[in-house]
C-alpha cells in the first residue's frame, strides 16, 4: 500500500459491453456480456473479479483498458473521464494487461528482448539504444529472469517462465494499474506459488494497483483486498476479501464459495457444498428480473419482475439481491 | 488380490532427441470399490501411467517394462485382443476435456449406442434404451430429446455427463478420470464430483482420479500417489499424505497452496523449474529444487521405505530421522545411509 490509499484510482460507473450477434440475415440480437457494472479500486489495492466462465469477467477486464469499446458507461482514471483517442493512448500507457495463456499471448517470432521491448518503442519511452537495453534488462531482473535470456525466443522458457516474460512487457512503459487476466490458472501448483508472490512483491515495490480475475477461488483470496462476485454479466456482490469468505450475502456467492474444494481431507468431508442445479442461462436469454433466479433455492415471483439494486448492506459490502436481508 | 497390480511399470517415448523416462518404475495396488488419486504436475507422467494402463499410447510411446495385472490377468504383451476385451468392458477412461472427446457429426444418441453395441451383446434397440437409462443416472434432463442433440447442443459439464454415462454403460470394474474437471467451473466441477462419488458408491466401482488439484484429491480419494518425474514419491491414504507428508515434495506442494491463513502473507513456492526428462540426474529427481537435500540425495536415488502401515515415502529425510530416532542402524558410517 502508497500514499492516498483511500482515492480511487479506477472507477467504473454503469459500464456495458454488448456484442452483436447474427440471429439471422440482416438481423442481430445485443448479446449483453456485461450490463452495468460499477466499481472503483484504491490506489495500491488488488480487487479480485470472480465468476463462472460467461459471467462476463474477462469482458470488464478488457473493455475497463478500452480494447473494446465500451457500449455505454463511464471509466475515470485518477478522477478523470477516459474519453478522446488522447486520454486512451495516455490511459494506455499507465494501465496495462497480463494475459492467461502464456503461450499464445508471446509472439514467437520474436526474442524476450524485442518482446518486453515493444511497449517501450510504441509510446516511445527510449531515447537511445543503450537507454532501451538498460530498461529491459531492470525488467527482466523485476520479474526474475537472467539477463542471458534476453536473445532467446519464448518457445524455449517454460509456462512459469514465459508468464513472467508476459509480466515484463506489462510493466515496461512504468504503469500504476495492471489487469491480470487470469495469469495464474495455466500454471503448475509450484509454480503458480512463485508467480503469485511475484506478483505480491512487485506491488509492494512499484505500488501497482490490480484488478486480479481468476476462476480459481483460493488464489483469489490470498491475492486480493476485495472480491468482486459476477453473475451472467452483472455484479452480483462485493467486500473485503475475508469478509466474502466468511460471511457471503449473496446466494450465489455461498454456493460458488461452498463449490471449492478444499485441500483438506477432513474439512472437506465436513463442507456442506450447496450445489447448484443447472448451467448458467445464455445471456442471450437472460432470465427477467434477478439473472440469478432460476438457479436460486429462495427465488420468488418478485425476483422475476424487478432487477435487485447493487447497493451497501453492511460498510464496504455490496450484494444486488431482494432477498438479502430474510435469507441472511 | 487387488483389481489391480501394477508392478515397477516403466512406459518410454522414444524422440529424436532421445528416450523419454515418462513412467520409470512405478507399483501400485487397487482394490474392489477404492478411489485411488494420482497427483503431480503436468510432465510427472500422472497420464502416462493412465495411458499405459488402457494402452493407448501414442505411437511413440512404449511399455518398456513392468508388469499389470488385472483380477490376476497379464495385460503388458497380452496384445491388442485382449486389449479391445478390456478397454470400456473392465476399464473405462475419461479424459480432461470433454469438448473433444466426443465426435461432433454424430449424435450423443449414436455415439452411445455405439459403445454399448460394441462391448455387449446387445442390439440397437437394447442399446438405446440402456444410452437412455445411462443419462438418466447421470442426470441429463429430458435423456430421450437429448439422445438425438448433437455435442455442440450440450454445455461443458452436460458433455462430460455425457462421457461418464458412456464410460460405465458397460460396468467397468474400474474407471479411470483423467483430469475430468479440470476445465469446467467449479460449481459444475462440484456437480461431477458429487456425481462421480455417488455412482461409485452405487455402482462399486474402482477409480482412479488423475489430477494436479489436491482439493478434488482431499475430497475424494481414499488412497493418494504423489509423482514427481515419473516415480512414486509418496503414497498412502489420504489422511496420512495430507496430514503427515514425509517427502520434501509432497510438503512443498501442500506449503505452496493458498489457504485461509496465507491471506496478505507470501506463499512458499517450490523453487525452480520441473526437470528435463531428458537429463535426469542419478540421484533423487527432486533434489535440484529440494531446499532440504543433502549430498546423498544428488548421487542416490532413495529407495521407498515404508512409514507406516498406510504410508509410504521415498525421501532420504525419512532414512535420516530414522538414524536420529535409532529406528534405523547405519550400516556403514554416518552417510550410508542405506535401510537397515
Amino acid at each position: 500500500m502508497t500514499e492516498n490509499t483511500n482515492r480511487p484510482l479506477i472507477e467504473v460507473k454503469d459500464l456495458k459491453e454488448y456484442f452483436p450477434i447474427n440471429t439471422g440475415l440482416f438481423r442481430t440480437k445485443p448479446l449483453k456480456a456485461v450490463d452495468g457494472v460499477s466499481f472503483s479500486i484504491n490506489k495500491g489495492e488488488t480487487l479480485g473479479l470472480v465468476g463462472e466462465s460467461g459471467c462476463g469477467k474477462t469482458t470488464v477486464g478488457r473493455t475497463l483498458l478500452h480494447l473494446y469499446k465500451p457500449t455505454g458507461g463511464e471509466i475515470y482514471y485518477d478522477g478523470k473521464l477516459i474519453k478522446t483517442k488522447d486520454d486512451i493512448r495516455r490511459f494506455r500507457k499507465k494501465a496495462t494487461m497480463v494475459f492467461q495463456d502464456p503461450y499464445s499471448s508471446l509472439n514467437p517470432r520474436m526474442t524476450v528482448a524485442d518482446i518486453i521491448g515493444e511497449p517501450l518503442d510504441v509510446h516511445k519511452l527510449c531515447k537511445t539504444k543503450q537507454e532501451r537495453q538498460d530498461r529491459i534488462l531492470e525488467l527482466m531482473d523485476y520479474v526474475g529472469l537472467n539477463s542471458e535470456h534476453a536473445a532467446r525466443y519464448a518457445h524455449e522458457f517454460s509456462g512459469g517462465q514465459r508468464q513472467r516474460i508476459g509480466i515484463a512487457r506489462a510493466l515496461a512503459v512504468d504503469p500504476d494499474f495492471i489487469v491480470c487476466d487470469e495469469p495464474v490458472s495455466a500454471l503448475d501448483v509450484s509454480i503458480q506459488a512463485q508467480v503469485i508472490n511475484m506478483f505480491d512483491e512487485l506491488q509492494d515495490r512499484l505500488g501497482l494497483t490490480y484488478l486480479f480475475i481468476a476462476h480459481d477461488l483460493l488464489v483469489v483470496r490470498h491475492i486480493s483486498d476485495r472480491i468482486a462476485v459476477m453473475y451472467l454479466g452483472r455484479m452480483v456482490e462485493l467486500a473485503p476479501a475475508g469478509e466474502i469468505y466468511d460471511h457471503p450475502l449473496h446466494p450465489y456467492s455461498k454456493s460458488l464459495l461452498s463449490a471449492v474444494p478444499l485441500p483438506d481431507p477432513k474439512a472437506a468431508r465436513a463442507n456442506k457444498r450447496i450445489v447448484l442445479t443447472g448451467d448458467i442461462p445464455s445471456p442471450l436469454n437472460a432470465p427477467s428480473g434477478c439473472p440469478f433466479r432460476t438457479r436460486c433455492q429462495y427465488a420468488t415471483d418478485a425476483c422475476a419482475e424487478s432487477m435487485p439494486e447493487f447497493k451497501e448492506v453492511e460498510k464496504g459490502h455490496f450484494v444486488a439481491c431482494h432477498r438479502v436481508k430474510e435469507i441472511n | 488380490m487387488a483389481l489391480l497390480e501394477v508392478r515397477d511399470l516403466r512406459t518410454s517415448f522414444f524422440t529424436d532427441a532421445g528416450e523419454v523416462k515418462a513412467v520409470n518404475g512405478i507399483s501400485f495396488n487397487l482394490d474392489r470399490g477404492k478411489v485411488l488419486g494420482i497427483v503431480g504436475e503436468s510432465g510427472s507422467g500422472k497420464s502416462v501411467t493412465a495411458y499405459s494402463i488402457m494402452q493407448i499410447l501414442a505411437s511413440t510411446g512404449k511399455i518398456v517394462g513392468g508388469s499389470i495385472k488385472l483380477d490376476g490377468q497379464e495385460l503388458v504383451g497380452a496384445g491388442e485382443k485382449v486389449m479391445k476385451t478390456v478397454r470400456g468392458n473392465k476399464i473405462s477412461i475419461i479424459f480432461q476435456d470433454p469438448m473433444t472427446s466426443l465426435n461432433p457429426t454424430y449424435t450423443i444418441g449414436h455415439q452411445l449406442v455405439e459403445a454399448i453395441v460394441l462391448h455387449t451383446d446387445r442390439d440397437r434397440k437394447q442399446a438405446w434404451d440402456r444410452a437412455v437409462e445411462m443419462l438418466r443416472l447421470v442426470n441429463v434432463n429430458e435423456p430421450e430429446k437429448r439422445m438425438k442433440q448433437y455435442p455442440f447442443e450440450f454445455s461443458g459439464g452436460m458433455r462430460q455427463r455425457v462421457m461418464i454415462a458412456m464410460a460405465l454403460a458397460c460396468e467397468p470394474d474400474i474407471l479411470i478420470a483423467d483430469e475430468p474437471t479440470t476445465a469446467l467451473d467449479v460449481t459444475i466441477q462440484a456437480q461431477i464430483l458429487e456425481l462421480m462419488q455417488q455412482l461409485q458408491e452405487e455402482i462399486g466401482m474402482a477409480i482412479i482420479m488423475i489430477t494436479h488439484d489436491l482439493g478434488v484429491v482431499a475430497q475424494l480419494c481414499d488412497e493418494v500417489i504423489v509423482m514427481y518425474a515419473g516415480s512414486i514419491c509418496e503414497q498412502g491414504t489420504a489422511d496420512e499424505i495430507f496430514y503427515n507428508p514425509r517427502h520434501e515434495y509432497t510438503k512443498g506442494l501442500m506449503r505452496s497452496i493458498p489457504t485461509a491463513d496465507t491471506a496478505g502473507q507470501r506463499l512458499q513456492p517450490i523453487t525452480g523449474t520441473p526437470i528435463d526428462l531428458l537429463n535426469m540426474p542419478e540421484g533423487c529427481p527432486f533434489a535440484p529444487r529440494c531446499d532440504a537435500a543433502m549430498k546423498i540425495c544428488i548421487h542416490q536415488r532413495c529407495e521407498r521405505m515404508e512409514i507406516n502401515d498406510d504410508h509410504a515415502a521415498a525421501c532420504w529425510m525419512n532414512v535420516k530421522k530414522g538414524i536420529e530416532d535409532g529406528t534405523i542402524v547405519p550400516e556403514k558410517k554416518q552417510e550410508g545411509g542405506e535401510k537397515a
